[in-house]
């Protein structure tokens, strides 16, 4: 419901690292979406190619990576992806683990043209 | 073709002006918590109720967004306490610069609390910071007890889950504990506060949960004083 305000913002963030290079064009943005980041990457995607649909032949295209929530143990250093919302470590069984991705809502990178 | 890594957070301007309306609800020790629900969980009148039973010395204020309307407004505004309406206009939820902008004219080291009140909607608030203290996810006993774990990223910032509606259990398939079940398997160690509005269940605890941060909040304030 919110995507097209991302989708905006994406697009200025993305526009002002070109400005920094005169006469240079966006070609690609890279984006980076946590399972919990609240936003849906198909929809971001209908938002984002309804706003550049405007832009001549070659319009900048999106790529996005989608980050699965992930927990680590502290205890055995176990990384995994959570499943049915289970926190507790599938290899040692430590009740309490922590975040460390799956929160993510980042420009990765822009591909630019140069004049 | 050259290839820029920016490494930048989508809604960094956001973050960056609720990082200063978070310094500045610090410098002032002023408890600001922004409450979320689905439209129709009991956002309004939890607020009314609290309005209603907090000391009538408490130096509160209350913004309150919807996408059109200043109904809420006018309910919130019955108490006496300064209110403010922010109409999104379409937009679904509440962002940075429009607190920002509402609290303009408002000093905010004459405060206690301020209340935000969010527009109804389980998804997009989670994306916006709004300097707030803590989120306070309300989830009321009319809705599915499975919606911690439909809308986790909400669930999972909260800094207090209130279930509101509590007096209509009999009358509803909800149950309880499956619900808080769920809030924890999302967020194993937040609060949990059963409460109705209506039925004035649970406001014992949820006053003092207030009256705590707020201390808390002035507490800090003091240390934060530059000498």
């Amino acid at each position: 419901m919110h995507e097209m305000g991302i989708a905006s913002s994406v697009l200025d963030t993305a526009r002002k690292e070109a400005a920094k290079l005169p006469g240079a064009r966006v070609l690609k943005i890279g984006l980076r979406i946590g399972e919990w980041a609240g936003v849906d990457p198909e929809s971001l995607r209908f938002c984002f190619d309804a706003l550049v649909s405007g832009e001549g032949l070659q319009p900048p295209s999106l790529e996005i990576e989608f980050l699965q929530r992930q927990n680590r143990c502290p205890l055995c250093g176990n990384v995994f992806a959570l499943e049915r919302f289970q926190i507790e470590c599938p290899r040692c069984g430590a009740e309490v683990t922590e975040p460390v991705s799956g929160d993510e809502l980042e420009l990765a990178f822009v591909e630019l043209e140069e004049p | 073709m050259t290839r820029v890594d920016v490494q930048q957070k989508v809604l960094s301007e956001n973050d960056r002006l609720a990082g200063a309306l978070r310094e500045k609800l610090r410098d002032s020790g002023v408890y600001c918590p922004n409450f979320i629900s689905s439209p129709g969980a009991g956002k309004t009148l939890l607020l009314e109720s609290t309005l209603e039973l907090l000391p009538r010395n408490t130096r509160v204020a209350v913004l309150t967004g919807d996408i059109q309307t200043d109904n809420d407004a006018q309910r919130l505004a019955r108490y006496g306490f300064p209110v403010r309406q922010i109409t999104t206009g379409g937009s679904c939820h509440l962002d940075a610069r429009m607190i920002e902008r509402a609290l303009a004219e408002w000093k905010l080291e004459s405060l206690e609390y301020l209340f935000i009140e969010n527009v109804g909607n389980l998804v997009c608030p989670a994306s916006y910071d709004l300097g707030e203290n803590d989120k306070i996810v309300i989830l009321s006993v009319t809705e599915g007890e499975d919606k911690p774990l439909k809308y986790p990223a909400t669930f999972a910032r909260a800094g207090l889950v209130i279930i509101n509606k509590i007096d209509l259990l009999p009358y509803v398939r909800f149950d309880l504990a499956v619900a808080k079940e769920n809030v924890r398997k999302v967020h194993p160690e937040v609060e949990i506060l059963d409460v109705s509005s209506t039925a004035r269940i649970g406001f014992d605890d949820w006053l003092s949960w207030l009256d705590s941060k707020r201390k808390q909040c002035l507490e800090r304030s003091m240390a934060f004083v530059t000498p």
